[in-house]
């Protein structure tokens, strides 16, 4: 996959896109292509997540950095909670929570303390978790393993269902080569195609990992070097959705039956590809920050192959 | 690795510099600065024994390392530093192990 993929990502479009997550466009993927059904306020009357039988909603939570404060966001703690709080006040609640990782900004045991205890404000039964690599400073992803992947394999990727549908939870955040960008590694490789193996090919499925699986900007190192693999197992189910994070930007591309989405950061936002020199935090006026910010909540009916997702910024200023 | 008196370096370093500020002829401390994801300059020239400081001066943190690993820092956090002391000539290429589109070489020269 290149850039040219991505129908031509300008930053014109980009920031058209970055308006419509702004005002809560509900996006739909039928036949493998993005449709707009409607404004936020009336999709939330009408979600489905918690009234209609065998469906659900989860959130995704992306880059909290818990850590971080310096200038472009002094205090990362509460625009985590700002989007927890966004999230336990919605009419329909989700089910469970996803997180796309950089939980921490310097994995430091504090950090990851101060997350859990923000994290646990969050009124669902579960969250999945897997690591950025500002998660996994401690070289081996010992500190992130024994938090959120106790049971996991290898260097700290599972498996798991939710009515229905399958996750992968990967790791591509170790072993990086100099260069290079998102790694997935062979054995890890090797285990994906096992357990995807048994499933029927209308098992829906989503896939979390924190650096995009598609090739997003790889002169900032957006992108996995080996995702290819992993992407040729997933092509003959009827509906993939991977969910990513890193960028701190929502991102989508749609091939074939797989959906790509990246997150926004409830930390700081990062430029669009090439609009800066590099991919560093940005720093806006205090009061446009939390508009920059947001979660993503993801609809699934049972039956209805595509996954609705939902970019939401926070919803209250300072 | 070895470790060079810093004060005797010093004013030999001062004694001997050249107008080009990247290569030196003694063995003086060499910074580079880690700014916008990039390290400053990216390519180096020092002699063998020269010990090379790498300064973060970014507002995200870094981790430097030679390719392949078999030396890294911690991670550096923004204004944290890290040395590391060349001993024999070659040409080493070194990345960020959290970045790793960063790259950056040492050139060490030396009988």
């Amino acid at each position: 996959m290149t850039n040219e993929d991505t129908q031509g990502l300008h930053r014109r479009t980009v920031l058209q896109c970055m308006a419509w997550a702004g005002t809560g466009v509900l996006w739909t993927v039928a036949g493998g292509v993005p449709r707009s059904v409607g404004l936020i306020g009336e999709a939330a009357a009408a979600a489905p997540g918690g009234f209609t039988p065998g469906g659900f909603t989860f959130v995704q939570i992306s880059d909290s950095h818990i850590g971080f404060n310096k200038e472009a966001n002094p205090d990362v703690g509460a625009t985590l909670r700002a989007a927890i709080d966004d999230i336990n006040a919605l009419p329909v609640r989700p089910s469970f929570a996803v997180h796309t990782g950089d939980v921490t900004h310097l994995s430091k045991p504090g950090e990851f303390e101060t997350a859990d205890q923000i994290l646990k404000e969050l009124k669902v039964s579960a969250i999945h978790v897997v690591p950025g690599e500002h998660d996994v400073l401690d070289e081996t992803g010992e500190a992130f393993r024994e938090r959120y992947a106790r049971t996991a394999r290898g260097l700290g990727w599972y498996s798991f269902d939710e009515g229905g549908v399958h996750f992968l939870a990967l790791v591509n955040v170790m072993n990086l080569k100099a260069g290079g960008l998102g790694n997935l590694g062979d054995e890890q490789l090797a285990w994906l195609e096992d357990d995807l193996r048994p499933l029927g090919s209308s098992t829906p499925i989503v896939v979390l990992a924190h650096i995009p699986l598609w090739s997003v900007y790889p002169e900032w190192g957006w992108g996995t070097a080996d995702s290819e693999r992993a992407l040729v197992a997933l092509k003959r189910f009827g509906s993939v959705t991977v969910l990513n994070g890193h960028i701190h930007q929502v991102m989508q591309k749609v091939e074939g039956t797989i959906a790509f989405h990246t997150a926004m950061s409830t930390a700081f936002p990062q430029p669009a590809p090439g609009t800066a020199p590099s991919p560093g935090p940005v720093k806006v006026p205090a009061d446009q920050l939390r508009r920059m910010l947001g979660v993503t909540h993801v609809d699934y009916v049972a039956g209805k192959a595509p996954l609705a997702l939902i970019d939401t910024p926070l919803a209250r200023s300072a | 690795m070895t470790r060079l008196n810093h004060v005797a370096v010093a004013a030999l370093g001062a004694a001997l510099s050249l107008a080009a500020p990247l290569t030196a002829t003694a063995a003086e401390a060499v910074l580079v600065r880690i700014d916008n994801f990039t390290f400053n300059p990216p390519v180096i020239t020092v002699p063998r024994g020269t010990m090379v400081t790498w300064l973060n001066a970014d507002d995200i943190p870094h981790k430097v390392a030679g390719n392949d690993r078999p030396w890294k820092s911690p991670v550096l956090d923004t204004d944290e530093r890290f040395s590391f002391t060349f001993a024999d000539p070659g040409t080493y290429a070194y990345f960020c192990s959290l970045h790793p589109h960063m790259t950056g070489t040492v050139v060490v020269t030396g009988p």
